[in-house]
């Protein structure tokens, strides 16, 4: 069998900041009772974290907890365990009522990278991204010029991205062109 | 003349000079010129021709209120028209047109309007083209479409890049004069975030031209140290040639940012919209001057006196060397002093007011200027520049007492705050009979959702014309921004300014006030649109008393530049017509933009490939190489068909269905939608959304049902495969992926709450790939060791598999009415397994099929296509699918409505199958006629055609329709008349023209 490919696989751009997309990624869509014991049993063992609050994203090495809604989460975790990890949370939710659902494949990821990441995704995101209001930890669902998309801070320099992969080349030409060398609005920056 | 002065010209860089041209005529400026102080400096006085008198026209104002001084800028694909001279930055090259003229701006053939100018009335339109009726079609019409607008339209695509920001912010100033600059600083004081927006190049406002101390020093060093403090504060972004554009609900403000309007050649974009969320907003937006109501007030030479005294002493250029001013106010004097400072003449001051002014005045004597007192400009002479004014007594009717030479004219009316901003959401506005203009009406600003106010109007905008009430009021507008915003008020002291006293202005609104009709028509309010004293009084003599109307009627204030300098003096000539106070007579509507902005700076980034987002599948690369023709469904661009060369689409979609009949056809199916539904309650929640009975599905199998909305339309169709006890997977169509799952946590949050479902939409997580055809099994059984005979996957059921070792499920469904398999795999492995059937199919003649080849293809064996067969106003009934209404349940979304009388009604058009007796393909939407007539006079009909094709299985034009009674009239032939005239018959016939007992998917 091949390997399964991502979206936009090795698509990079250098503007004032840097592109790429970030090939496969694991990940899962848990919904439920986030107040549960037993969820925050089966997250800590999915992804080594705890769970989330509202709009924030819990990491742990190279797994992640992140607040979709009150009743779903996304666990970030490797491209190759997704499947043994939804059968660990169905054996450890038996009984309960929750959704696990694999959904690698249906995403792109991109990540920006240079300290002036935030002035180009505030191009495309009617979001706050000024430090007293989304630092690392920060998790958002908004959208990215007509798209839907998520993002966070992996750290203080970077930016990461995610969206459907069916517009993925459009989610890549739109952070390029938010990205173009003289165009920087310098309102973070 | 207008000429460069030897001095002054405090914004200029004179060791930079730079070059650019006017209608071709090569002319110099130097940097920090605007292209209309430019253009005075080199004596171009005129710029261009009215709206509809074709009258030449110079420049007037210095600031955004320009209505005159519009130029074509720029060529090719950087044309832009409308363009304003004075905001409008000189930069080496740039190249300008006047417009509006014809053949010449020096000589102009439309000018003889001018002369027929008491043929040209207000509402002359509306009296004189309304008959006779076709004249209007043939020669009107198209007559003043030619002679409409102003500018011309580009004709190339323009090159540039447009942005949109997005900024939030706890106080946004916008205008960057003394009181803005001052709010800012009192509200970061107290900690807010602050951005000040400032739409010229320039902080400052007027008050540098305009002079005066604070705190003792030069109003200059107040702003310079004013901006360092305030770029010393990290909480303050401050932003020049960004104009506030719009003050929107819920503290949305729209900043309109000139990036490189000023160095066209500059990297980045042009425009950046920014779209801010402010906690509150600061509208320092300044004041605008307003022109006085004399005869040929419109003559270029003619200016605002603070437009004169802007471009002396910011431009170091003088309007003319002989300079008559005339007032109703102090404010202009301080117009004569600067020009007599600069050695330049000042004929006379005419002061309409009998008492003459305060300081100023007194100031204006002792250098020996003429003052006159009670007076007036009967009319202003000259053609195409001012030769001189005719002195009258304000009083009277406007008997000349002499003729005064000279070659400018520096009026002023008074002024208006720029209450623009304050009243876009609903701020209202309060007259102020000692300043005679409207301010805001500090107890009614704009208000957010709990009833707050989110707007404070600062310095001069808020009626605070002198120096030191203007620095005070901004101070204290930072301090009431802050406290709003729950911040502890700035304890510094507001800035004592100081400016000289000034006398009371007298409202002038005709000059003189007795002015005869004569005088009167050529009395300009609107420059840009023509409208006259005369034309205001007409319409309110003919009955256009609400100020809207008159509007409406005369045009006044519906130009670019929105009325910036006519709509005061015209409501005030239309409350006097009417006899009425005006604030009785009230303004109209203050609408955004402020002034006028870029149509791609509001579509930003979207054009060219972000136009819009386009949805590819995992296959795509695939399509795109092999010369698929593409069809756009929603966001998605589908493979109509797949044409090889010399082939056109409709021979390519027959081949693929000969080939898919006969053998084997690929179709990438991936864009189907696919929603997980999980739960205790999912049978249950299922039975309600489908018509059908889903609850008794068996894991393993699959079930094709109808979802109806509430109201009993048929909505969306699609499979249904039951993966285990708990957990459904529902397939919708490709149009109906997000909105079904819309629709389903609708009913799930909002009605169903207690049901345990969960939902995921995981359209996108898979490639789907139909393999159909007698083949199919065998290309399958090559790539897996597993069984996938009929007794082990039978017709309608699913199974997990492993291909060519990618895990798949495989749904033995068919929408072709072949033996068919649709795969689904991880996206990551979709484009791999389509390459690998592609691979194996090969020796079968593998044909990937387009949507038309599975519209045909459904078509002929009688499924009905969502979109197609249904409009909206389709029950499932009419499309006799009773099979898949349960009858057993209690309840599903749509049972009620399709209870109803009409929706039971027999006589509805229901589904049947057509053949032409000819054989040839119906129209599509052709419709059935019946004879006689109904009330309206047209033809009746029975029925529809809702799907229509060429069947290359069949040879011949097949179709379904909606008819009424129609399975009752089997064998029974129909009219459908064609747009040509000409009538197609067709039978009434079963709309399964193909394999009517489905022999060939079941195998």
């Amino acid at each position: 069998m091949s390997d399964a490919k991502s979206a936009l696989p090795g698509a990079r751009y250098e503007g004032f900041v840097k592109l790429r997309e970030m090939g496969l990624q694991g990940m899962i869509t848990l919904r439920g009772d986030l107040a549960s014991a037993k969820l925050a049993a089966a997250v800590q063992t999915a992804t080594g974290t705890a769970v989330p609050g509202q709009r924030q994203i819990v990491t742990e090495g190279d797994r992640a907890a992140a607040w979709m809604s009150p009743d779903e989460l996304l666990l970030l975790v490797p491209y190759a365990e997704v499947a043994d990890i939804i059968a660990a949370i169905e054996t450890a939710l038996a009984g309960e009522h929750f959704l696990a659902v694999n959904v690698s494949d249906a995403r792109a990821m991109f990540r920006l990278e240079g300290a002036l990441c935030r002035d180009a995704m505030a191009k495309l995101s009617p979001v706050d991204f000024s430090e007293a209001a989304f630092c690392p930890g920060d998790f958002r669902r908004s959208r990215m010029a007509q798209i839907a998309a998520a993002m966070w801070m992996p750290d203080g320099q970077s930016l990461q991205v995610i969206c459907f992969r069916s517009v993925a080349q459009y989610a890549f030409d739109l952070l390029s062109a938010a990205a173009a060398p003289g165009s920087e609005p310098r309102l973070y920056g | 003349m207008s000429t460069r002065l030897a001095q002054g010209g405090r914004l200029l860089n004179k060791g930079r000079a730079m070059e650019f041209t006017f209608n071709g005529k090569r002319l110099r400026g130097f940097e920090g010129d605007t292209l209309a102080s430019a253009l005075l400096a080199n004596d171009q006085m005129l710029i261009g021709r009215s709206f509809k008198y074709h009258r030449p026209r110079g420049i007037v104002a210095s600031g955004g209120e320009e209505p005159n001084a519009l130029v074509g800028l720029g060529t090719g694909n950087k044309f832009e028209p409308n363009q304003r001279a004075t905001t409008t930055e000189l930069f080496n090259g740039l190249s300008c047109t006047s417009q509006n003229h014809w053949p010449s701006l020096e000589f102009d053939i439309g000018a003889v309007n001018s002369k027929l100018g008491r043929f040209l009335p207000a509402g002359f339109y509306y009296k004189m083209f309304i008959h006779p009726r076709p004249l209007w079609k043939h020669v009107y019409e198209p007559f003043i479409r030619r002679s409409a607008g102003l500018g011309k339209a580009p004709t190339e695509r323009d090159e540039d890049r447009y942005e949109h920001l997005y900024a939030f912010f706890d106080v946004v100033v916008i205008g960057g004069g003394v009181a803005g600059l001052q709010a800012a600083r009192s509200a970061a004081e107290a900690g807010a975030k602050v951005l000040v927006m400032e739409q010229t190049a320039h902080w400052g406002g007027r008050a540098p031209v305009d002079g005066g101390t604070v705190n003792g020093q030069p109003v200059d060093n107040f702003v310079d140290e004013t901006l360092a403090a305030l770029r010393d504060m990290p909480n303050v972004t401050l932003r020049n040639r960004m104009m506030g554009a719009g003050v929107y609900d819920h503290g949305y403000v729209l900043g309109y940012e000139r990036v490189t309007d000023h160095q066209p050649s500059a990297p980045g974009p042009r425009h950046r919209l920014w779209r801010i969320r402010a906690g509150q907003i600061i509208t320092a937006t300044g004041a605008i001057e307003r022109p006085l109501s004399f005869a040929g007030n419109d003559i270029p030479g003619v200016m605002l006196a603070s437009a004169v005294r802007d471009y002396a002493v910011n431009y170091g250029v003088s309007a003319g060397d002989r300079t008559v001013v005339v007032t109703n106010n102090d404010d202009a004097y301080l117009t004569a002093i600067t020009l007599k400072k600069l050695g330049l003449d000042v004929p006379a001051i005419i002061d309409a007011r009998s008492a003459g002014g305060g300081a100023l005045a007194d100031e204006a004597r002792g250098l020996g200027i003429r003052v006159e007192t009670g007076k007036g400009v009967a009319k202003v002479k000259g053609g195409k520049r001012v030769t001189g004014v005719s002195l009258c007594n304000q009083a009277g009717e406007g008997a000349e007492i002499e003729e005064i030479a000279c070659d400018a004219v520096a009026m002023s009316g008074g002024w208006s705050p720029v209450v623009h901003l304050w009243s876009h959401c609903g701020g209202k506005l309060v007259w102020d009979t000692a300043q005679a203009h409207f301010r805001p009406d500090v107890d009614n600003a704009p208000t957010g959702a709990k009833g707050e106010a989110f707007v404070i109007a600062a310095g001069t905008a808020n009626g605070e014309l002198s120096l030191a009430g203007a620095l005070a009021d901004g101070h204290e507008a930072g301090r009431e921004a802050a406290r709003r915003l729950g911040l502890k008020a700035s304890a510094s002291d507001a800035p004592k300014g100081d400016s000289p006293a000034e006398a009371a202005i007298e409202p002038v609104w005709m000059m003189p006030q007795g002015a005869p009709i004569k005088l009167r028509m050529k009395s300009w309010l609107d420059y840009q649109n023509d409208v006259k004293v005369s034309d205001v009084q007409l319409a309110a003599r003919e009955g256009f008393e609400s100020v809207e109307h008159a509007k409406r009627y005369t045009t006044l204030g519906m130009a670019t530049d929105q009325g910036k300098l006519s709509n005061i003096n015209g409501l005030a000539i239309l409350s006097d017509a009417l006899n009425q106070p005006i604030p009785q007579t009230g303004t109209t509507t203050f609408r955004p933009p402020y002034t006028p902005i870029s149509l791609s700076a509001i579509a930003g980034e979207a054009r060219d490939e972000l136009f819009q987002p386009i949805r590819r599948t995992p296959i795509q690369g695939w399509h795109d190489d092999n010369g698929a023709v593409y069809e756009p469904v929603g966001q998605w661009r589908r493979p109509y068909c797949f044409t090889r060369s010399g082939e056109d689409n409709h021979a390519a979609v027959s081949r693929e269905i000969r080939q898919t009949r006969a053998r084997l056809g690929l179709l990438d199916a991936s864009t189907l939608g696919k929603i997980i539904v999980k739960g205790p309650d999912a049978g249950k929640f299922l039975d309600m959304l489908y018509t059908n009975m889903m609850s008794t599905l068996k894991p393993g199998k699959c079930r094709y049902g109808l979802m109806c909305n509430e109201n009993g339309f048929l909505m969306d169709d699609g499979v249904v495969a039951r993966i285990d006890e708990d957990t459904f997977l529902c397939h919708t169509t490709t149009g109906g992926a997000e909105s079904i799952h819309g629709h389903m946590e609708d009913w799930l949050q909002c009605e169903w709450w207690d049901w345990k479902v969960y939902t995921a939409n995981v359209t996108e997580q898979y490639a789907q790939i139909a393999v159909v055809g007698p083949e199919a099994r065998n290309v399958l059984a090559e790539l897996t060791e597993e069984d996938i005979s009929a007794e082990t996957l039978p017709f309608m059921g699913w199974s997990d598999i492993t291909l060519d070792g990618i895990p798949a499920r495989a749904y033995r469904i068919s929408f072709s009415g072949e033996l068919s398999y649709e795969i689904a795999v991880a996206a990551g492995h979709g484009r791999a397994l389509w390459d690998r059937l592609m691979e194996v199919g090969a020796k079968h003649d593998v044909m990937p099929y387009g949507t038309e080849g599975l519209h045909v293809m459904r078509a002929e064996k009688g499924f009905i296509m969502i979109g197609d067969e249904t409009d909206g106003t389709v029950i499932p009934q009419d499309l006799n699918m009773q099979w898949a209404i349960s009858k057993k349940k209690e309840d599903y979304l749509g049972k009620r409505a399709q209870e109803r009388s009409h929706m039971a009604d027999p006589t509805r058009w229901k589904l049947v199958g057509l053949e032409t007796l000819d054989g040839s393909v119906l129209p599509d939407g052709a419709y059935a006629t019946e004879e006689g007539v109904n009330e309206n006079g047209q033809r009746k009909v029975q029925g529809r055609v809702t799907s229509t094709y060429y069947s290359p299985t069949l040879d011949r034009g097949i179709a379904m329709g909606l008819l009424r009674h129609g399975p009752d009239r089997m064998g029974e032939v129909i009219d459908f008349p064609k747009v040509d005239g000409t009538v197609v018959q067709a039978r009434v016939v079963d709309p399964v023209f193909y394999d009517k007992d489905g022999e060939k998917q079941n195998v």
